[in-house]
């Protein structure tokens, strides 16, 4: 199960690096390749996105990346194959990201069933809170799958403890408010809001929005168990072309 | 399902919102039947739990219900009118056709319905600064409007094209005060304003407001939308009962999100009687990416926050929406008509850009009405259904705006059919 292979790499490891790439961008032979640099500058796991056209939580990085690679044909289907062929070839736990009606339109437990058929850990799906999500938590479950929750400065003591409770694997904290890849301050109101999440939550806590350097990842060693790194890999790949992704992330560490 | 029985006993204060809460959809949680809820990334789920919570509140307290209709009275001109179309209906020898005159509201559409209550409760809750998108500029230009008059600033996303289509209204606007920010991501259109200002929303929920255009989004946004805008139709059974002596035989209004519909519709629904028709448009064909007929040809999905009828493509993304009418150009719609709709309560209808057209040019000179071109479509219904309906029978349009935001587009592409 996706919990204890953290706990364990955590052992070894001060902090777990969670990379993410939109399936299909810039196309789908350089997003293999993407996952494969990934794979091999050391990342612990890693959110493969299955492509949306209003990504209601993601920036305007993730949102270009998205459109561009529903142009180019990226389709659920295709994505469970670029899935499994991922699965296949490296060693690491992968996790679906995606928004509710891509998985509505599938059939809930038609999409668990086959994620569990490909070898996936688990899920994100940051428009889908448990309240509205009971069917997609019984499928998961009967699939041995992880959904993920999220957890946000706003949300109160009492909601973590209720999204931890529904959650497995671990807990995803977004760093701030807003969409993903924009600027966080890695420094005190942070840490307050951090310790408030260790003290709810009994599962592993990753953390992301605006994760982009080294400092921010040594910043978050001690305070989290794993660092996301989500839009800031796929501007590097828009500036400097996939092959760079890979020396990014072994300096991350 | 059954709706309570309300319309009894609200001729005392048939334009009051203060039997708001005799109304009993949605559940709690935001539910019309298994439509609607709220699908939104945790960092929303807080500041929707105050709206909820604040709105609860304040829709029962006397000063705010006496604000608000004060307002309704004194600044938008509340009630409409209504306006029998005896030149129309004489010409097409059927069905008697009535208007509710929306478009003579202030700032010309029924919009300013829920952007003054809308205003208002952001007001009270401290917030500073309206946020929304509009597609044809109308909710807007009445958004921005409340947000002048109540000393709140105003942020208005629109896409490029409908800026381009809707150049009156995107003046209107900026003289009013508000700052309109153009959205040329994706198809440059209604669906894409929404992301825009979600995605704005998202940065600050703490002082700013969402004062979403329409019955759409997540809980509580349909259900307090519908509730500002009801008063449409609880003013018009009572003066359609003084013109005819009983309330109308047909209700048509056009369906884009649904606010106007649901505003004429909400106070008729029990009265089992009255049929009721809400017209989507089907632009230039019911192919994909060529109408907005979402009820007609759509199947339940998630959108922006809410589970309701969606134009969308075997893999769950929405398709490419198109009508004449930039109000009507989405590719979801209310939760309460999707419910609505599987109920048999309500039937939807289509009326393509051409019929739409007709019935812009038609209304203007044989009543000297202009109406909007949303609002066209369901008058270009009710001219078909005067037809069948025949004499002795009468229909009630809601006659959701006027049409000068869109004579200088209209002319351009159409003028010369119309001898113009």
């Amino acid at each position: 199960m996706l919990e204890s292979y953290i706990k364990q790499r955590l052992q070894t490891k001060d902090i777990l690096l969670m990379t993410h790439i939109v399936i299909g961008y810039p196309s789908f032979k350089e997003s293999m390749q993407v996952v494969e640099q990934m794979v091999d500058a050391g990342v612990d796991m890693m959110e493969l996105q299955i492509p949306f056209s209003e990504p209601m939580a993601d920036g305007p990085v993730i949102l270009k990346a998205n459109q561009d690679a529903l142009k180019k044909g990226a389709r659920v289907n295709n994505c469970f194959k670029f899935a499994e062929d991922a699965v296949k070839k490296f060693k690491i736990p992968f996790l679906f990201m995606s928004y509710y009606n891509i998985l509505f339109k599938y059939g809930v437990e038609k999409f668990a069933e086959k994620m569990a058929e490909t070898g996936l850990k688990g899920a994100i799906v940051p428009d889908l809170p448990p309240e509205e999500g009971k069917d997609y938590a019984i499928s998961m479950g009967k699939n041995h799958l992880s959904p993920i929750y999220i957890i946000s400065p706003t949300t109160c003591d009492q909601r973590m403890t209720y999204l931890a409770s529904k959650g497995s694997g671990f807990i995803y904290c977004v760093a701030r408010k807003g969409v993903t890849g924009g600027q966080t301050e890695f420094s005190g109101g942070l840490e307050d809001y951090l310790k408030k999440c260790r003290r709810a939550v009994n599962l592993p806590l990753a953390v992301g929005f605006g994760v982009k350097n080294r400092a921010d990842v040594e910043y978050l060693t001690g305070r989290a168990d794993i660092a996301v790194i989500g839009s800031e890999t796929i501007r590097i790949v828009n500036r400097d072309g996939s092959g760079a992704v890979g020396e990014f992330l072994k300096n991350l560490r | 399902m059954t709706y309570k029985n309300s319309s009894e006993n609200c001729t005392e204060n048939s334009n009051e919102i203060s039997d708001l809460e005799k109304v009993e959809l949605p559940d709690r949680n935001g539910w019309f039947g298994e439509y609607g809820g709220s699908y939104v990334p945790e960092q929303l789920q807080k500041v929707l739990d105050d709206i909820t919570q604040s709105y609860e509140k304040i829709k029962k307290d006397p000063t705010f219900i006496a604000e608000l209709r004060d307002l309704n009275q004194h600044y938008s001109g509340r009630p409409s009118p209504i306006f029998y179309c005896k030149n129309l209906s004489e010409k097409i020898g059927g069905a008697d056709i009535y208007l509710k005159r929306e478009d003579l509201n202030h700032t010309g559409a029924h919009k300013i319905n829920h952007c003054l209550g809308e205003a208002l409760l952001a007001k009270k809750m401290g917030k500073k600064k309206l946020i929304a998108e509009t597609g044809a500029g109308q909710h807007g230009v009445a958004l921005a409007t409340a947000a002048s008059l109540l000393g709140l600033k105003c942020d208005i996303y629109m896409g490029d094209i409908d800026i381009k289509k809707e150049h009156p209204n995107v003046v209107r606007m900026k003289i009013l005060g508000a700052r309109v920010v153009p959205v040329s991501r994706g198809t440059k259109t209604l669906k894409d304003a929404v992301d825009a200002a979600f995605e704005a929303y998202l940065k600050d929920p703490d002082s700013q407001f969402y004062g979403i255009g329409s019955v759409v989004g997540p809980h509580p946004f349909p259900m307090m939308v519908r509730d500002f805008q009801k008063v449409v139709g609880m003013e018009a059974k009572e003066q359609f009962k003084e013109i005819t002596g009983k309330i109308p035989d047909n209700l048509v209004a056009c369906v884009g999100g649904g606010s106007n519909a649901i505003g004429l519709f909400t106070a008729f629904l029990n009265d089992t009687n009255v049929n009721i028709y809400g017209v989507e448009p089907s632009g230039l064909s019911f192919k994909d990416g060529e109408h907005a007929a979402t009820l007609t040809l759509g199947k339940p999905g998630i959108l922006h926050g809410f589970k309701s009828y969606l134009l969308q493509d075997k893999n769950g993304d929405p398709l490419p929406v198109y009508s004449v009418a930039s109000g009507l150009d989405y590719p979801g719609v209310g939760p309460q008509h999707s419910l609505l709709k599987d109920m048999g309560r309500i039937t939807y209808v289509t009326i393509n850009d051409k019929e739409a057209i007709d019935a812009f040019f038609e209304l203007s000179r044989t009543e000297g009405i202009i109406p909007a071109v949303e609002s066209a479509h369901a008058v270009a219904y009710a001219v078909k259904l005067a037809k069948t309906e025949g004499k002795g029978k009468n229909l009630l349009v809601n006659l959701s705006g006027r049409g000068d935001k869109d004579i200088d587009f209209i002319i351009e592409a159409y003028g010369k059919n119309y001898d113009c």
